[in-house]
């Protein structure tokens, strides 16, 4: 592959220990989220401690994916050479339903930018872009 | 009086190189200027030096300014992380140390050619690790995109508007026109504003601030020693960090009050420090790589409630001679230079010596705020 072509594919995840799990519930199609397994609160972005309890043991709960769109920006250029064929698009913050607090960036698939609201019912969808790692992505529902 | 217990530092000397967007020279070219010439306005030598304090995004070093400018000991030297919030942390370190004795006379300094140097976020990596990894992948690449994040949940929440946005734009651009070292001094409308395209909806070309190679630099000292030197002493009041609760650089997303940022904690620490309140601030110099940061921090230190931001920037609020606090007297980020704010920090100086383009009359106190949706820094200033 050319340097040339490399800038145009979008940046990818790289898993660490602490968020491994998720991305490969995402590869499974399952969308996880980290939970404390002593005071069971949620937290994200995944960490090594409950920065409630101090607890350093986590499990990962399997979530409904259903959230609402809590803020939304529209890009234009200039952007990245990956992201180029895409302009305009909306990038958003999904508030799961399970926890306000469980916010996701993400794109919303299939619609035009101006048809995604903040408020809106979304559900969660799952978009491969590599052998390894499947990206969480939106549907309004 | 509260103030007299913290009147313990003082800025004594500052210097600036010219700004544009390809200033034709090195960065450590910049650096080592500014630094000889904040010191010689202050009418002190290199020799007098003990203490540097950089950012830790500078790319000259306290070791390459000390070869440059000959110092003979550095006694103490520190950096200061997150990019523009640590503007004013710079004064606080350098502030700390000649409280404490550990060094008599510091400079603080940050060089940098953001204008012919490229974006940063242009040299994003094909893969991202860490907090990268929860946004990058999905388009959200550039701070105008993390900024703008905020910017439409508070214009949702709150029925903040572009125009608004605007206001702040237009009110710095009004005083860069009387300021002959401003990059940009054409005349800038409320529908100039609007007529600017999106960069990132809801953010629009003149809700960024420029792009600009260029550096600045400040000499701190203790009142005894600042008493006998060129310049009318500043006196540091407060100068302050701030983080706040379970924060994420640029992408502060997930937490229970989404739109508290560090700007928050920073406040109620400068105010502690310096034992004055919003009401006797009588000018501010916002960080403003982006309007919508002005609105939040016209809110977050206390000028207006939560949510009121907006409507609190329009109707010349922010503008001199008549508003009820001018603000960005130079132009700020938006309109003069964007040197990670560190010229807001210079332009706090000359209104506490009155020498400023847009002169406050009668001004005591200044409010300099640092980087917004990154962990920060305040300073409150004081005519002496």
């Amino acid at each position: 592959m050319s340097i040339s072509e490399a800038a145009l594919l979008p940046p990818v995840p790289v898993p660490d220990e602490v968020s491994r799990p998720f991305w490969d519930g995402c590869r499974r199609k399952e969308l996880l989220m980290q939970r404390c397994a002593s005071c069971q609160r949620y937290r994200f972005h995944p960490r090594e401690m409950c920065p409630h309890c101090r607890s350093m043991a986590a499990e990962w709960r399997p979530v409904s994916g259903r959230g609402l769109i809590f803020s939304k920006v529209v890009c234009h250029p200039p952007v990245l050479p990956a992201f180029q064929d895409r302009v305009p698009y909306a990038v958003v913050l999904v508030e799961l339903e399970e926890d306000p607090n469980l916010r996701l960036v993400g794109n919303v698939l299939d619609v035009p930018p101006d048809r995604v609201r903040i408020g809106s019912p979304v559900h969660v969808a799952f978009q491969e872009i590599s052998e390894e790692i499947t990206l969480p992505q939106w549907r309004l529902a | 009086m509260a103030r007299e217990l913290w009147r313990k530092a003082a800025i004594v000397g500052i210097a600036q190189s010219g700004f544009s967007k390809n200033i034709g020279r090195s960065e450590r070219s910049l650096a080592v200027e500014v630094v000889r010439n904040a010191l010689a306005e202050a009418g002190l030598a290199p020799e007098d030096v003990d203490g540097l304090v950089r950012f830790d995004l500078e790319n000259t070093t306290e070791a390459e300014i000390a070869r440059n400018l000959g110092i003979p000991n550095l006694r103490f030297f520190a950096e200061v992380g997150y990019g523009g919030g640590g503007g004013c942390a710079t004064l606080s370190l350098a502030a700390m140390a000649v409280e404490s004795g550990r060094a008599e006379v510091v400079v603080c300094w940050r060089a940098r050619n953001r204008g012919s140097g490229g974006r940063p976020w242009a040299g994003t990596r094909m893969e991202v690790g860490g907090d990268q990894q929860w946004y990058i992948p999905w388009g959200l690449v550039r701070p105008v995109d993390q900024i703008a994040m905020l910017a439409a949940r508070h214009m949702h929440e709150f029925g903040t508007t572009s125009e608004q946005f605007g206001a702040v734009a237009v009110a710095f651009r009004k005083h860069a026109q009387r300021n002959p070292h401003a990059m940009m001094r054409d005349p800038m409308t409320i529908e100039d504003h609007q007529n600017s395209r999106m960069i990132s909806e809801p953010l629009r070309k003149f809700d960024c601030c420029l792009e600009t190679d260029g550096a600045l630099a400040v000499v701190v000292t203790t009142p005894e020693r600042a008493r006998n030197l060129k310049q009318r002493p500043v006196a540091i009041l407060g100068a302050a960090q701030g983080m706040g609760p379970d924060h994420v650089v640029m992408a502060n997303y997930h937490k229970e009050r989404f739109l508290e940022t560090p700007s928050l904690f920073a406040a109620r620490e400068v105010y502690a420090q310096a034992g004055v309140e919003p009401r006797d601030i009588d000018c501010a110099q916002w960080y403003d790589a982006f309007t919508p940061l002005v609105i939040l921090s016209l809110e977050e230190y206390g000028f207006c409630k939560p949510g009121e931001g907006g409507p609190f920037s329009e109707n010349g609020r922010l503008e001199w001679p008549d508003g009820a606090l001018p603000s960005n007297t130079s132009g700020g980020g938006l309109s003069e230079a964007y040197v990670h704010g560190f010229n807001l920090i210079l332009e706090g100086v000359r209104q506490m010596r009155g020498t400023s383009t847009c002169q406050v009359e009668d001004a005591e106190l200044c409010l300099v705020t640092s980087g917004g949706g990154v962990p920060t820094s305040a300073a409150i200033l004081a005519r002496t």
